[in-house]
């Protein structure tokens, strides 16, 4: 009998069913999508904030620490510069975070003497460089992606496999002041000779970058002398906001714990993976550019932060909604409920009749509401991170165990006010 | 014997005295029909006897028992078992058939047996209508529902609010000769009614006024 009343209930009554169904369906749909977004986010937001440099250096051991002591930076003469094999770059893609660096470039500067007597200055670099990697891995490297803000104004990136090596990029206003235009030929020279070169394209950088030519590494490393040699390294990884446990292994991963250290290690924090590449490149100080690392980890916790209130806010909203429907429900079939006091019904009769209704309404609303939630998700990814998100397996135990919150939340009101209902006054006035 | 007593029963809403030192007895097996104009108390003591309210002073007796200081709980097992209330509105389930609306009684009293409860319609003329909803039921066809509701338990006492109060003279008529039926057969009716023809179909009259016993009346032209 108890079937066929819920079943009654379910079936004759299917309006309002679907209404709330409806409204748990759409919290649930957020919840799914902001919990799958939130859990998504971090590796998204990060993608989306290599686009803005590199966030780790790579310098030789002995000119870092030439620039700690004197508080310098590396400026070539007035300090003896010491140098990283450009060799030694590949390794970068072989410690234990490598999926984590998505890009990275050797750096080399030196002045150059122009046609008209003045200096500026070259830096040596990787564009589109190919890599094929000891561990079978393929890929280009350089600041085509590393530096994709810039601009190009008049020509074209260079592009590694297919430009011969005498060919530039020259900073905006270095080329206003130049007169130069893409596709003109200047000559620079350098301690070790002059070269012929062929400018590819005029970028904009909105910074000092706008004075100085880029150049192809080996044409630097040539005019300067110093073959296969690199200056720096820059390093875009993908990584995770800094903890305590971070801050204090950055400091001496030596003092830790063995399971803490074990937990560091195998975390993608900024700290570890510069452990990581000094383990892997010798005679190299691998240190986090602490602004846009910080930044990183700021934003990150950030957009979590919204994406949760975004989550409890839509569960209020759901049960506030389900309260007013159920309510509703309830209020209209008081006279119902009133019926089956009168006919020997007990309260808990009643209250498990209506949260047996509302469970299973709440089920449909649900699983349609997880699987509108994939939908919005899948919006989310694809309009904000140009990307899917992965649906989290742990999502749907939260969702589950939030429905049923939810739901039981809202349906309180109602159930007091079953538990309230005098028969008397629902199936005759009582005051006569 | 008697089967109900209601002793110096009084019930106060602030200032109003919707009863006020109110005595009757109903006899097992008596039709008694309580009558009075509106406001006079008829449906304050029919949630009395009907255990739905309690009295605010005095004793009521249902089989010997004092049941005016039971908890609502006791009360509702009390009307569950030895009450079938029938009501002027009808109030059926209109989501459920008519032999379910039936079967919610037999469900909340022991065991739902869906042939027992056709025959509960059939014995008020409705086993063919058995599968349709109240919405598909003329008044006369729900409140006969209701009547085979009320019975299905085979309670000790038919409480009834205005039976025909809804109903076409056809159908009144159909509903006494129910009662007349239950009467026959032993059930004790207590029929609250404004209508002098119901009333007169009963063995005794009780007349309420201002909440007051104003008098009895005993039905000298009775039929069984």
């Amino acid at each position: 009998m108890f079937i066929r009343m819920i079943r009654g209930a379910l079936v004759r009554q299917r309006g309002k069913m679907f209404l709330i169904a409806f409204t748990i369906a759409l919290g649930a749909s957020l919840a799914t999508a902001m919990l799958n977004v939130m859990l998504d986010v971090g590796d998204k937001v990060n993608q989306e904030l290599k686009t803005y440099g590199a966030n780790i250096t790579v310098k030789p051991n002995s000119s870092t620490l030439l620039s700690s002591l004197y508080d310098v930076e590396d400026e070539g003469e007035q300090i003896e510069t010491a140098y990283l094999n450009e060799e030694d770059v590949s390794k970068l893609k072989t410690i234990f975070w490598a999926y984590n660096i998505v890009d990275f470039a050797p750096f080399m500067k030196m002045a150059v003497t122009l046609e008209d007597g003045n200096e500026a200055e070259a830096v040596g670099t990787w564009f589109n460089h190919h890599l094929d990697l000891t561990t079978g891995e393929s890929l280009d490297a350089g600041v085509v992606s590393l530096r994709s803000w810039w601009e190009v104004t008049d020509g074209s990136w260079i592009d590694e496999q297919n430009d011969p090596v005498n060919t530039i990029m020259v900073g905006r206003m270095l080329a206003v002041r130049q007169g130069w235009n893409a596709g003109q030929t200047v000559t620079l020279t350098g301690p070790r000779g002059s070269e012929e070169v062929t400018i590819a394209g005029i970028y904009d950088a909105g910074g000092d970058e706008d004075e100085q030519i880029y150049a192809p590494l080996d044409l630097v490393q040539k005019l300067n002398g110093l073959d296969g040699k690199v200056e720096s390294i820059e390093v875009s990884a993908i990584t995770t906001p800094d903890n305590d446990l971070a801050k204090r292994a950055a400091q001496n991963p030596a003092a830790l714990s063995a399971a803490d250290y074990e937990t560091w290690y195998c975390t993608a924090y900024v700290s570890a993976i510069c452990y990581q590449i000094q383990e892997a490149i010798p005679d190299a100080v691998a240190s986090a550019v602490r602004q846009v690392a910080e930044s990183e980890g700021s934003i990150l916790d950030k957009t979590q932060l919204l994406m949760i209130l975004i989550t409890i806010l839509s569960l209020i909203g759901a049960a506030l909604g389900i309260s007013n429907l159920v309510t509703a429900s309830v209020m209209e079939r008081a006279q119902e409920f009133g019926l089956m006091k009168a006919i020997g019904a007990k309260d808990y009769s009643i209250t498990g009749l209506v949260m047996i209704e509302i469970l299973i309404t709440a089920l449909v609303g649900g699983v349609a509401g997880y699987f509108m939630g994939f939908g919005f998700a899948q919006l989310i990814g694809h309009s904000v991170f140009g990307s899917a998100i992965e649906m989290k397996v742990m999502v749907i135990p939260i969702v589950v165990v939030l429905i049923a919150l939810v739901t039981a939340a809202g349906s309180l009101p109602a159930i007091r006010m079953i538990l309230r209902l005098r028969p008397a006054e629902v199936l005759h006035g009582s005051k006569t | 014997m008697s089967l109900l007593e209601l002793k110096d029963i009084s019930k106060i809403y602030g200032e109003l005295k919707a009863l006020d030192n109110v005595s009757i007895h109903v006899d097992k097996g008596e039709w008694v029909a309580i009558m009075g104009p509106s406001g006079s108390g008829k449906s304050t003591m029919m949630n009395i006897i009907g255990c739905m309210d309690k009295p605010s002073k005095g004793q009521v007796f249902l089989d010997g028992v004092d049941i005016s200081k039971e908890s609502s709980r006791k009360l509702t097992e009390i009307r569950r078992d030895k009450i079938g209330l029938i009501f002027q509105q009808f109030h059926m389930v209109n989501y459920l058939t008519a032999v379910e609306n039936i079967m919610v009684s037999q469900y909340y009293h022991s065991l739902p047996d869906e042939e027992e409860a056709l025959e509960a319609l059939g014995r008020v003329g409705l086993r063919d209508r058995a599968k349709h909803l109240p919405s598909q039921l003329s008044g006369g066809e729900q409140q006969r529902v209701c009547v085979a509701r009320a019975l299905i338990n085979h309670p000790e006492l038919i409480l009834a609010d205005e039976p025909t109060g809804n109903l076409d003279e056809a159908n009144e008529n159909i509903v006494l000769d129910l009662f007349r039926q239950l009467h026959r057969e032993g059930t004790t009716l207590i029929v609250v009614t404004h209508d002098p023809e119901v009333a007169e179909a009963a063995q005794r009259t009780i007349v309420l006024e201002h909440g007051r016993v104003a008098r009895e009346i005993i039905n000298e032209n009775f039929q069984e």
